[in-house]
């Protein structure tokens, strides 16, 4: 029943084949799941695109290796849902391309972040977080704040995001420079935004230009709010 | 390649049997023990792979047999805890403030309910032990914007200020210099007026007519003396206790384009017995009313 092992490597053909046989077994073990993806993502209502405002602001995340020191993942444990909230579902990260779930915890978890700090206390921290938390290891994020976000290839970012699987709309896409410009104006008219992007919340901005910082808080606010768990209709989160 | 196994004389050991250019390989198997523990291990696996949920299928996945489901695990341990405490936090929530503190046992487990609730979700703004920060208002100093009062904080901390909700602490500060309400001359000499309620040494000489455009814009909610209005959540101006810095810069910015506090409304995160036990630690931090 067994090759003794010296047919094997005298054998050069034969090598071959049972290489790729062991990689092909390697390889669908890791594959096959991917194909019932779409089993594991709850049906839950709430849960949409992020504005583009939003969208720039989880480049800049992604961009700072926040999740270097930040995961974005409630687990299932009573500790966790007793201090961050209700645990993270499939659902609210299913727009995340990639997802940034992370693994470390250096700072604290920032799944549902969103709301739990007022805009003024995100713009405080994030520009020397000391000020706020004395103990805080988080290097000061300053120079966001007089940095002009890059706007020019928003749509194109978009429509990136709309190949891999993210609904966004022609209708967003088109007005995707006045959602985002409305979004870090305290004066705009946010009608329009919100109805596009509901539970976006608007930044105060500097009043001149829209800086990469007021696009992290933006994101920073909608995190883990989209889902409304206290809603009957998504209580039941069994796959 | 020959396979000719046989015993090494320098070590006692058996060889592999095989030789390259006359070298030979020591035959130096895993010690028994870490074979025999690494079958076990494998064996485990077996039994764990058949009573835990284990394999994808095509339209969902083997749920295992005893049917674990993590979800389920930590809606029941959450439960149970929430059972475990449900004696006291069902006597905070349905007491009053005065009925709680007259049980000092109820009372501890408050106040060790509010101090780890404070440490989680006020302390980022309000600082370690309510010190406040820049711009986060001190809950320590007895300064109050919105009233000290054990109903007054617990108000504030469902609600929020400035959070959206209906029942929010809710007040607005005109822009005095970025809507043009004043002029720049007026907003310099009611800064020079402002600056001179808390002893700062005053730049200008006319607090006369500082005085005037004090009482005609800011006094109807900062008080006459600038002592503040809790009612619209008008800070204390008369005191080198300000939120958002106690020089003659400071007080322009604010008047130009004020900063105005939010706080989120705790309600969505917090249960009502908690948001009592943290008004209870709030109380207790030495500015309770």
């Amino acid at each position: 029943m067994f090759i003794r092992h010296e047919t094997l490597e005298r054998n050069a053909f034969l090598f071959i084949v049972f290489t790729v046989l062991v990689i092909a077994i390697g390889g669908l073990v890791e594959v096959i799941p991917l194909f019932t993806i779409e089993t594991t993502v709850e049906h839950v209502t709430g849960v949409r695109p992020y504005s583009p405002l939003e969208a720039r602001g989880r480049d800049i995340y992604v961009r700072e290796g926040c999740y270097v020191c930040h995961s974005q993942m409630i687990r299932a444990l009573r500790d966790e849902v007793e201090r961050y909230g209700h645990y993270s579902i499939a659902a609210e990260s299913m727009y995340d391309h990639p997802f940034q779930w992370g693994s470390k915890r250096i700072g604290p978890d920032l799944a549902r972040v969103g709301g739990k700090y007022s805009n003024d206390w995100h713009y405080a921290h994030l520009t020397n977080a000391q000020s706020v938390v004395p103990e805080s290891l988080m290097p000061h994020y300053a120079f966001l704040a007089h940095t002009p976000l890059e706007q020019n290839d928003l749509t194109a970012r978009l429509k990136a995001q709309r190949t891999v699987g993210v609904p966004y709309t022609d209708d967003m896409i088109a007005n995707a420079g006045a959602d985002l410009r409305a979004q870090a104006d305290p004066a705009a008219d946010t009608a329009a935004l919100l109805k596009r992007y509901p539970k976006a919340v608007a930044v105060p901005g500097n009043g001149q230009y829209v800086t990469e910082m007021d696009a992290l808080v933006a994101y920073l606010q909608v995190l883990g709010t989209m889902v409304d768990f206290a809603d009957p209709a998504n209580e039941k989160l069994h796959q | 390649m020959p396979t000719k196994i046989e015993k090494d004389d320098v070590t006692g050991q058996m060889t592999t049997g095989h030789e390259w250019d006359g070298l030979q390989e020591l035959n130096r198997p895993l010690p028994k023990w870490w074979v025999y523990v690494f079958m076990a291990c494998v064996a485990w696996s077996m039994v764990y792979f058949v009573l835990y949920p284990s394999f994808p299928g095509i339209t969902g996945y083997f749920h295992g047999v005893i049917g674990y489901y993590q979800r389920d695990a930590v809606d029941a341990d959450v439960a149970a805890i929430a059972q475990q405490r449900a004696g006291a936090m069902d006597r905070i929530k349905a007491l009053s403030f005065a009925d709680i503190r007259k049980d000092p046992q109820l009372l501890a487990v408050a106040q060790t309910a509010g101090r780890i609730t404070f440490a989680e979700n006020c302390q980022p703004c309000h600082g370690a032990g309510g010190g406040g920060n820049l711009g986060f208002p001190a809950l320590a100093a007895g300064n109050w914007l919105w009233g000290g009062k054990l109903e007054d904080i617990q108000q504030t901390v469902t609600f929020g200020i400035r959070s959206g909700l209906d029942d929010a602490r809710n007040s607005q500060m005109p822009r005095f210099g970025a809507d043009a309400i004043l002029k720049p001359a007026e907003i310099q000499a009611v800064a020079d007026y402002a600056a001179s309620l808390f002893d700062l040494p005053s730049t200008g000489t006319n607090l006369a007519e500082g005085k005037r455009v004090f009482a005609e814009n800011c006094a109807v909610c900062h008080g006459d003396a600038g002592q503040g209005n809790r009612e619209v959540g008008a800070p204390k101006l008369a005191a080198k206790t300000h939120l958002h810095g106690d020089d003659r810069a400071a007080i322009l910015a604010q008047l130009n384009n004020p900063r105005m506090g939010v706080m989120p409304n705790w309600n969505a995160r917090l249960d009502a017995a908690k948001i009592k036990s943290v008004a209870l630690y709030v109380h207790s931090l030495g500015g309770g009313e």
